[in-house]
């Protein structure tokens, strides 16, 4: 065990993948890699890469992590896609669209299945973005599950979030609509060579003139990842976002308020898990009967097994 | 951390090579993802170093690699270096494709625990896959 922590402190990138699955796959010894390696976390910029199935989430997070290269910065890239809900498999497909990546050994590219979690992210996501950071890219990238309108967990996550949008897929009312369009700190409009990319771009300009006064408003930029356009112009955008949030102090902000989320979310992991362990089954049983027939309400059920663990 | 998890087996499907139809290993990647595996899928035109390099970043379990243009005497021994060069040496190996019986006890000594052909049942790679993963 110390041996692949001492590995990975050199920079093994096998080490760095075995542990991953130990993190991911949640077992014991991942727990532990995870506590000795998280001090050595904090110093990576965390970039989201987010938007609808199909809108070039992986293109763009290949083109981008090939535009970093060029400045010489190390990437990791986090991709995630959806379990199947019914056999608990997944196809994890987005390496397809990062083939130049392949052999250079300044990126990591890690596919994650969603396992059922919300917001278009993986259950550990945060332990393996702890884990990429501990070993020291310069940038971590996190490109989400095709999301729709409400997916804004990456947020919480990611320092920076971009959110992909594509010409042809909705009237400016979409735009208008609260949820994820509010979590953007950079809007790009990918596939820009199709018709209507400057469409778009005028009614997210006409959205962004409505926010509030003095508020931060995200820069529009126009890519084709495909081509490699409209890159460098996202790469500095995104560099510039980066350095608003170092001299805003918004940076600690956002760090305090994901360490706030993260272990209110582990309690609540830990005290599920201790109530399913001081429940027997039929007694679970006996109440979710009780439900279904409508003689007792989910609430008041849930009071009664909570209150035996923590009375 | 809980102790209860359990993990899914990972699976890499590759295409090492030229040929470009991928109808089969996308089937085999479907039953398999039907099977409860998370299955890595690279897509067509894979060289040996992308695959091993793949297999190495994402910790699979499993290594797939499908053919049909018959370089597999030439594809796959470099395929299994590249793997042992990066220390993956714990993987379970198996290929699928246009390959001739007379090839087989070749591909077995390299290392390849099944050689499924055209007309296989996906459910027994499944099987096979569940029967001899190493977790």
């Amino acid at each position: 065990m110390d041996d692949l922590v001492e590995r990975f402190l050199k920079k093994d990138r096998r080490a760095l993948a075995r542990i991953i699955s130990r993190v991911e796959n949640e077992t014991p010894e991942g727990g532990e890699y995870l506590r000795l390696l998280f001090p050595h976390s904090g110093k990576t910029h965390i970039i989201g890469i987010t938007g609808g199935a199909g809108s070039g989430k992986s293109t763009l997070t290949g083109a981008l992590a090939a535009a970093y290269r060029k400045r010489e910065k190390t990437v990791g890239i986090i991709a995630v896609d959806p379990s199947s809900p019914f056999t608990k498999g997944a196809i994890l497909g987005d390496r397809i669209r990062m083939q130049d990546l392949a052999l250079d050994p300044g990126v990591y590219v890690r596919s994650m299945a969603g396992r059922g979690a919300l917001g278009g992210l993986a259950p550990t996501i945060a332990d393996v973005v702890a884990v990429m950071d501990a070993f020291g890219f310069d940038v971590v990238m996190i490109e989400t599950i095709g999301a729709g309108q409400d997916e804004v967990e990456i947020a919480g996550t990611a320092m920076t979030t971009i959110l992909v949008n594509n010409p042809g897929t909705g009237d400016d009312i979409q735009a208008l609509k609260a949820g994820i369009i509010e979590i953007a700190d950079i809007l790009v409009v990918n596939k820009a060579d199709h018709p209507g990319a400057d469409i778009l771009v005028s009614q997210l300009q006409a959205l962004l003139a409505l926010s509030p006064a003095g508020s931060r408003r995200p820069p529009i930029l126009k890519t084709t990842a495909t081509k490699g356009d409209g890159l460098d112009e996202l790469l500095d955008a995104v560099a510039e976002h980066y350095a608003y949030l170092q001299s805003s102090g918004l940076l600690s902000k956002h760090r305090e308020e994901d360490a706030r989320h993260q272990v209110l979310s582990i309690a609540r992991q830990i005290l599920l898990e201790r109530i399913r362990q001081a429940t027997p089954e039929e007694a679970l049983q006996a109440l979710v009967e009780r439900i279904a027939a409508r003689e007792l309400d989910p609430h008041t059920a849930a009071e009664e097994l909570a209150g035996n663990v923590l009375a | 951390m809980s102790t209860t998890a359990t993990a899914q087996i990972r699976v890499l499907i590759a295409k090492p090579g030229l040929d470009g139809h991928d109808r089969g290993a996308k089937v085999v990647a479907r039953a398999l993802r039907d099977g409860g595996c998370e299955v890595i899928y690279t897509g067509i035109r894979q060289t040996p170093e992308m695959i091993a390099e793949a297999a190495l970043q994402e910790d699979v379990d499993v290594v797939g690699l499908s053919i049909l243009s018959g370089a597999h005497l030439e594809l796959f021994p470099r395929v299994v270096d590249e793997l042992k060069k990066r220390g993956v040496d714990d993987v379970l190996l198996f290929c699928g494709g246009i390959i001739p019986e007379e090839d087989t006890a070749a591909l077995t000594s390299l290392g390849f625990k099944a050689v499924f052909r055209p007309g296989t049942n996906t459910q027994d790679i499944v099987k096979f896959v569940y029967e001899n993963v190493k977790k």
